[in-house]
């Protein structure tokens, strides 16, 4: 029983890790219909703007343990966010009404040049690196089951990042604005809302969900390398896609619907967790077949 | 008038053959950038002249004799490096990637029908020539055994795609990569991580290894994939070109276009994609299994999500739709990268800004695919 527990709780901090990225995707088909698949990339860049702040912090002796912890998620946040808008100004927006396909494309290839980019120009960046335990680690027991502290407090700032998300959208200006450019871009134009600020704000925020996932990413498998972003890149585009495209709460949902998957498969058949992913997207193509527009449908999924 | 048009366009292909056998012949870096300086100052150059459409309308507009332009061009571009191992192995890798690349034409360019998973289906054929190769079955009946292993795991996956759309249906194949890359990662008896070796091909009992003797000529053995390869993907093209110029390129165009418009205008939607998805899986099986006969070895490393992605880079560089501009198309994205070793770490980076800028300022491709003449359909 304590064991199912312990891997009930590890699949919750995957959900939450999988969650953030797949809000991020669901914000840019928000506001654009377009698919941004840079965005697992864009999360590895955090992870090693958020180790380079500390590695900078410890060179001038500032090694104050939550102090250390804001600055590296700042850290995260402002290179995440700036290099999302940009990718926003640059490709996506200027592309908005080719293909959708052309833009997937070129997305991928961005996302390919900045995970060579981290490899060629970080120092020795090809191997991985050691990310600093920025969380205390000792366990804390919880009913007889052995809990480590830095997970239990990666849950707690994951769902805060979720329901400040979520209050942002709705409770809001800009989320006001964002959700109006999401349901008619034209109109919203009209009525006086800036078009390409709030676009490029979402980019911006999408991309700062991801940056703070990459760090969690970091604090939980305590190492960081150049390749995790286009698998969790693809992970949190499975979860948004499940989840049904354009839906918050849809992306949370797949999020820890994948991360269950990945768990009850491994509590299923310890011995065969190699074949974790293969029974994840293997469920994700079935699942796609019985909801075919994710399990929150899309609003105007028929558009004839 | 129609004299000089086909003379231009000869000149222009002649022209191309030369290119080619510089660049695989080249031996530094300065050479290579010169080269690719030089293509990308003469396709924007043609594509504005006379002469550039010249040569799309004569490829086009002709009968399927001229075809035989292929065969023609890489036998002299062979000929030329008949006696290099590398050069030649690379000009099959571009047959065989371009075979694939008709495959991917016929299900996106023509149907609609997006495939993110071109990498695994490559690997499903190359994983049956390894598995059916120590069985003594003879190569060609594997080349097509590899083809229809594709196909059939392809009419799978194709039930899920067809009930999704758009950027749902692109998740499914996406996903469907990945789970045949950890699958192949994770499972033993095909060799794991590791890979398994392959046999080669052997026709009419003489194994292709055996280097054949033409005159007083002794080229590589690799000159014997080479004509393998440019027969079966002289034959695919053919196929696929009549394909696009007969009712069905035309009932597949009308799927992809407008769904909606081709069913009420009784076409079954569903029963052409199915048939375009199923046949262009067939061709990326077939030249999977020659890729694994060629290399003597597979192992899941060469079908990652990247390699998928290499392939539509291929098609959308190319011009999505347009088979001709499939092989040069080939030779940038396959060759370039092992031509500029030089710069070594450095060219997946390069050649991933060069796919960006290319979608971002030429979204249509290098070489844009023509509108369909229905002057002669018609009849005058």
């Amino acid at each position: 029983m304590a064991i199912l527990f312990e891997y009930f709780f590890n699949g919750a901090v995957l959900g939450i890790m999988y969650a953030l990225v797949a809000v991020g995707f669901t914000l840019f088909f928000g506001v654009l219909d377009v698919i941004k698949f840079s965005h697992g990339d864009v999360l590895t860049l955090g992870a090693f703007s958020g180790l380079v702040a500390f590695l900078a912090l410890q060179l001038t002796g500032l090694d104050l343990p939550v102090i250390g912890l804001v600055i590296v998620l700042v850290a995260a946040c402002i290179v995440t966010g700036l290099v999302g808008a940009a990718i926003g100004q640059f490709f996506v927006i200027p592309m908005r009404n080719s293909s959708a396909f052309n833009i997937l494309l070129m997305t991928l290839m961005i996302g390919t040049a900045i995970r060579e980019a981290i490899r060629l120009f970080y120092p020795t960046g090809a191997n991985p690196k050691a990310f600093p335990a920025l969380l205390p680690n000792s366990p804390v027991e919880i009913g007889g089951v052995f809990l480590r502290l830095d997970s239990l407090i990666l849950l707690a700032l994951g769902f805060a990042i979720v329901f400040l998300t979520h209050w942002l959208i709705r409770h809001t200006k800009l989320g006001l604005a964002i959700r109006a450019v999401a349901q008619d871009g034209d109109t919203a134009q009209v009525m006086g809302i800036p078009f390409k600020q709030t676009v490029l704000a979402t980019f911006a925020l999408g991309s700062m969900l991801a940056g703070i996932a990459g760090v969690m990413h970091g604090i939980y498998y305590s190492e960081i390398n150049f390749g995790v972003g286009l698998l969790l890149g693809i992970i949190g585009f499975s979860a948004a896609v499940l989840g049904g495209l354009g839906s918050i709460w849809g992306a949370i949902i797949g999020g820890f619907a994948f991360a269950a998957l990945q768990t009850i498969w491994v509590v299923l058949f310890p011995d065969a967790s190699g074949y974790r992913d293969v029974f994840a997207f293997a469920a994700i193509i079935v699942a796609m077949t019985i909801f075919p527009t994710g399990i929150i449908a899309e609003r105007y999924s028929e558009r004839v | 008038m129609s004299l000089l048009r086909v003379g231009s366009s000869v000149a222009i292909i002649a022209l191309a053959v030369i290119w080619t056998v510089i660049v695989l012949a080249a031996e530094s870096q300065w050479q290579v950038l010169a080269a690719l300086v030089v293509a990308a100052v003469a396709i924007f150059a043609f594509s504005r002249m006379r002469a550039g459409r010249d040569l799309a309308f004569t490829l086009n507009d002709s009968g399927p004799s001229i075809i035989a332009i292929i065969p023609l061009a890489v036998l002299v571009v062979a000929f030329a490096i008949h006696q290099d191992h590398f050069q030649l192995m690379m000009l099959a890798s571009v047959l065989i990637y371009g075979i694939a690349c008709v495959g991917l034409t016929v299900q996106f360019g023509y149907a609609g029908v997006i495939n993110f998973a071109g990498a695994a289906f490559f690997g499903i054929g190359g994983y049956t020539a390894a598995v059916l190769g120590s069985t003594g079955v003879p190569s060609l009946l594997t080349l097509l055994a590899g083809g229809l292993t594709a196909a059939m795991i392809g009419c799978i996956i194709i039930l899920p795609v067809l009930r999704t759309k758009g950027h749902y249906a692109a998740l499914i194949t996406i996903a469907f990569g990945l789970l045949f890359r950890s699958f192949l990662e994770v499972n033993h008896t095909l060799g794991g991580p590791q890979g398994l070796k392959v046999e080669g091909a052997s026709i009419a009992g003489r194994s292709l290894l055996n280097g054949i003797q033409l005159g007083t000529l002794e080229p590589s053995f690799y000159f014997n994939y080479v004509l393998l390869a440019l027969a079966a993907f002289t034959l695919f093209f053919l196929l696929a070109r009549n394909l696009e110029k007969s009712w069905i390129g035309l009932n597949l165009d009308a799927v992809r276009e407008d769904t909606i418009g081709a069913s009420v205008f009784g076409i079954n939607v569903a029963a052409w994609r199915i048939f375009a998805f199923v046949a262009g899986n067939f061709l990326i099986g077939v030249a999977g299994a020659l890729f694994a006969m060629m290399q003597n070895f597979i192992a899941p490393s060469n079908f990652t999500f990247s390699d998928s992605l290499l392939m539509l880079s291929i098609i959308v560089l190319g011009g999505i739709g347009n088979l001709w501009a499939v092989l040069p198309a080939a030779i940038l994205v396959v060759v370039l990268p092992e031509k500029l070793q030089g710069i070594g770490e450095y060219r997946i980076f390069v050649f991933a800004i060069l796919v960006v800028l290319v979608l971002r300022f030429r979204p249509a491709g290098l070489f844009p695919r023509s509108m369909r003449q229905f002057r002669r359909e018609v009849g005058q």
